[in-house]
């Protein structure tokens, strides 16, 4: 089973989240894996810290196109929705940033001008930290296409075991990409309007994705009562919720666990994935 | 000559690190720009500049593929075909295209042996030129689960540039999204200032390391600010020497501030709350004028 943490906003608290969540499964289940799918700033190894295992590149296909064949017939660069392969005085010209790796232009190359090629966008990490197997994607600065190297990290699920995936924020296709094969979504908020009105579309999103969700409430303490309020009419459990305490800053600040420094709030996170295994279990 | 507006792009690499509520600080203290939020997938500006809308359009990006299900046979071409993954079998033994997936490639179109998918326009959210108190605002909202929040976002830059024109600014302030994906790149590339939001932790380091090689790589020279630098004075200073070694120049820091989000809560930017991190602001706004 898979358990996505995400949120609208950013900077919730989603990689506190998911890193503290995998030591209690650790603990719990023997073992777990955490796909750190925040591939434009992963930061979940700087608080998982183990050993390097292997790293994989990760490319998508892009055309390339023989001149030798080609008739400047221009379909292929009419039928690109992405202008990234465009005609210039008739030679088709790959603009390697723009594509999406359809497919599309070697396909209605009558001449069959075009073969695809591998073109890199990122690297996925794996480490080993005893119990806890983390995996990361990390795009390459100036590469602007983050999906495909998430869909690439999530094909590591481990099918017979808990996963977690440290999801990015926002809402748009990267979002969707991470959560959309999960069980079950627990969105990061705060108690602001900031944090409010970025649940509230994380919720929007999650509802048109037909996923079971609960809500983790961060800094709690810090703004007012807004999120809580929310929650209850919508009827949306709250599985998890952090006080504003300064000394989980000034962990997170140096890269340290809430679960491994603080004990105290151990048990709110075994608390927070008892729920979660309830209702993957029982629906 | 020259004579472009100024357009200083407010950007962190990692999320929630206080470019909201600083860009809208710097809006209400040049007193005369104009302002637009480009983090079109978590638009928060309008929650502290209430803005009233004078015009709204609706955003169409790409296409998206649907299948007529009167015409769809079952052969599968399109499933077989597509890449993204978006196409699913009914129960009916016919398909349909997930929306969420479809990323508008047009190959289920071109190849369906039956002519049964159609490929509308895709509406993916709705922009807005509106009027606040601190000046003009052009701002959007993103569809849920849209696509081609980069899109959106270059089109937010050229209205704000047009309206720019139109009143006869020549500053514009944009409020950015975090990461250094597709939305980053369509908001720092051409932009005359780039200032980038850290705070002093690891994570904060690490996600400004990977913002300000992109802006190497675009070539441009940013700035930085360090927001709560004191809750961690040491990581404060070693965001000033990563800022160094990478050709950055920090620009203000900012203190931490409980009342932020009290401000927050009463709609103000933190310039108006006038509390203490005010001053911080201000002072890197007047370095800012003169950078």
């Amino acid at each position: 089973m898979t358990v996505a943490v995400a949120s609208g906003k950013g900077g919730t608290g989603k990689t506190t989240i998911a890193t503290n969540l995998a030591m209690v499964a650790a603990e719990r289940y023997g073992h777990v894996t955490l796909l750190d799918c925040d591939v434009e700033e992963p930061n979940s190894h700087i608080f998982i810290k183990g050993q390097k295992t292997k790293e994989e590149v990760v490319n998508i296909k892009i055309p390339e196109v023989d001149e030798s064949i080609c008739t400047e017939c221009g379909a292929c660069s009419n039928f690109c929705q992405y202008n990234a392969i465009v005609s210039l005085k008739g030679r088709p010209v790959v603009f390697k940033e723009m594509c999406h790796s359809c497919g599309g232009c070697s396909l209605v190359c009558q001449p069959k001008a075009i073969h695809e090629v591998d073109h890199r966008i990122g690297l996925i990490n794996f480490y080993s930290a005893g119990k806890i197997s983390l995996i990361y994607g990390l795009l390459d600065v100036g590469s602007p296409l983050s999906p495909p190297l998430i869909g690439a990290v999530k094909r590591h699920e481990n099918k017979n075991a808990l996963n977690i995936i440290d999801a990015p924020p926002g809402t748009s296709c990267p979002v969707i990409e991470a959560i959309k094969d999960a069980d079950f979504i627990i969105l990061v908020t705060e108690p602001t309007p900031f944090g409010l009105n970025d649940l509230v579309l994380a919720v929007e999103v999650s509802r048109k994705l037909n996923k079971k969700f609960a809500v983790a409430i961060n800094r709690v303490g810090s703004g007012d009562d807004r999120v809580h309020k929310y929650c209850k009419e919508e009827n949306i459990p709250i599985i998890l919720e952090i006080p504003d305490d300064r000394r989980i800053a000034e962990l997170y600040s140096n890269g340290y666990t809430i679960f491994e420094n603080l004990p105290e709030y151990r048990k709110s996170f075994e608390e927070a994935l008892i729920s979660v295994d309830g209702v993957i279990q029982n629906g | 000559m020259d004579n472009r507006p100024r357009e200083i792009v407010v950007i962190s690499g990692k999320g929630g690190t206080g470019k909201t509520s600083i860009s809208a600080s710097l809006a209400y203290l040049s007193k005369d720009c104009i302002v637009a939020d480009c983090d079109v997938d978590a638009a928060d500006l309008y929650l502290l500049l209430r803005p009233i809308s004078i015009e709204k359009h609706d955003f169409y990006s790409g296409h998206i593929a649907e299948i007529n299900q009167d015409k769809c046979t079952g052969c599968g071409t399109c499933k077989a075909l597509c890449r993204f993954d978006a196409i699913k079998e009914n129960n009916n033994s016919k398909f349909s295209v997930e929306p969420a997936s479809c990323e508008g490639c047009k190959v289920c179109v071109e190849f369906c042996p039956e002519n049964a998918i159609d490929f509308p326009e895709r509406l993916c959210g709705e922009w807005m030129r509106s009027e606040t108190r601190v000046g003009f605002m052009v701002h959007a909202k993103l569809g849920i689960a849209a696509e081609n929040s980069g899109k959106l976002v270059a089109l937010i830059r050229g209205e704000t540039k047009k309206l720019a024109q139109e009143k006869g600014k020549n500053l514009i302030i944009i409020d950015g999204p975090p990461g250094v994906g597709c939305p980053v790149i369509a908001s720092v590339t051409g932009a005359t200032d780039v200032l980038v939001v850290t705070e002093p932790t690891l994570s904060g380091i690490h996600d400004l390391e990977r913002v300000l090689s992109l802006a190497n790589h675009f070539r441009i020279k940013p700035l930085v600010c360090i927001n709560k630098f004191d809750i961690n004075p040491e990581m404060s200073e070693k965001i000033e020497s990563v800022a160094k070694d990478l050709d950055a120049k920090v620009i203000g820091k900012i203190r931490y501030d409980k009342l932020v989000t009290k401000a927050q809560i009463e709609a103000k930017t933190i310039v108006e709350a006038d509390i203490p991190s005010s001053q911080d602001i201000i002072d890197m706004w007047e370095r800012l004028k003169s950078n």
